[in-house]
């Protein structure tokens, strides 16, 4: 009966991070719809805005959902996410700048473009 | 005597919750490293939404409306699914199975949105063959698309488990897995939902 009695103190706790993880996400995911559609600011403002809101919820749902942060030590899951979290960081960020780089330095002007078309004769 | 029994008993106890820890702790690598795989993904999509060789751009060929649609779906099957993990907790194998089945029921509406609008985009002209633009969006979303059959038909046998064998010990291991994998699958919606359908109607 006691034990009985604990583990449903636990389970109801796991149950009230669900509903509250899940409200939230909801709003979340609501405030950003909105935001877009009713195009309440500027273009970069709301690109922003929904970025912030996205990162959010990104931790709402870590927390509420995954649960990550409630292990005991040693913390090895929350180890992996970290370095996953490195991993990802370098190959999107690194990724979006090489190309970027790439796009800046080695795209000629659109009048060299045509200049380079016109003197391949090609019916582009 | 008895306390002897009674520590054995602990120590058996303490040893399946060690083994339990480190499958869910080898199943979270596992899902981490899905992660990269998602992100390699979404750069790819940064890097080439702007080519979209004279076809449509995102702004153009997405329904936001269809998209929130999805995302709320998705994350209501993402805390129906909370819910059964709740109800195995408290070996209630009714409601453990009734929960399961709403998310079932709740990722097939999701998938069938998700085929329908790939289906509209193949009819008028604009499947992956169009532009790079299109090929990275149907490879991010199409890849997201896959893991979520995968989780459906996992939640099938899952379901069948259960209600052959109980709630055992076992199966709630590999319940607990599921559940971290469709909560995962939710996360990596939020980005596809933000990256792809909000700001590609604000244009970014």
């Amino acid at each position: 009966m006691n034990h009985e009695s604990t583990r449903n103190l636990a389970t109801r706790n796991r149950l009230a991070t669900y509903v509250a993880g899940y409200i939230l996400s909801v709003g979340l995911t609501v405030a950003a719809y909105l935001i877009v559609t009713h195009t309440i600011s500027t273009r970069d403002f709301m690109i922003g805005a929904v970025a912030v809101l996205a990162f959010v919820q990104f931790v709402v749902q870590l927390l509420f959902f995954l649960h990550l942060g409630q292990e005991l030590r040693p913390r090895f899951k929350l180890l992996v996410f970290l370095g996953m979290v490195s991993i990802v960081a370098i190959l999107v960020i690194g990724s979006l700048w090489i190309m970027s780089n790439l796009n800046y330095r080695m795209t000629p002007s659109p009048k060299a473009i045509n200049n380079y078309m016109k003197q391949q004769d090609g019916d582009f | 005597m008895e306390e002897k029994a009674i520590s054995a008993a602990e120590v058996k106890r303490q040893t399946a919750r060690e083994e339990d820890s480190r499958s869910l702790l080898g199943f979270w690598v596992y899902l981490m490293t899905d992660c990269v795989l998602f992100a390699s993904l979404f750069a790819v999509y940064a890097v080439l939404h702007h080519n979209t060789f004279g076809g449509p751009s995102a702004k153009e060929l997405f329904n936001l409306h269809t998209a929130l649609i999805e995302t709320l779906i998705l994350l209501t099957s993402s805390f129906s699914c909370g819910l059964g993990i709740v109800a195995a907790q408290r070996r209630n194998k009714k409601l453990t199975i009734m929960a399961f089945c709403l998310t079932m029921v709740l990722g097939l509406a999701f998938l069938g949105l998700e085929l329908n609008e790939f289906h509209h985009l193949a009819v008028i002209g604009d499947s992956w063959r169009r532009s790079g633009f299109l090929s990275s969006y149907f490879t991010l979303v199409g890849t997201h698309g896959l893991h979520i059959t995968v989780g459906l038909l996992w939640m099938v046998v899952m379901m069948l488990r259960i209600q052959r064998g109980g709630l055992t010990r076992s199966n709630i291991r590999k319940l607990t897995m599921l559940s971290l994998f469709w909560h995962f699958l939710d996360v990596i919606w939020i980005f596809i939902f933000t990256v792809v359908y909000l700001m590609g109607a604000i244009g970014a």
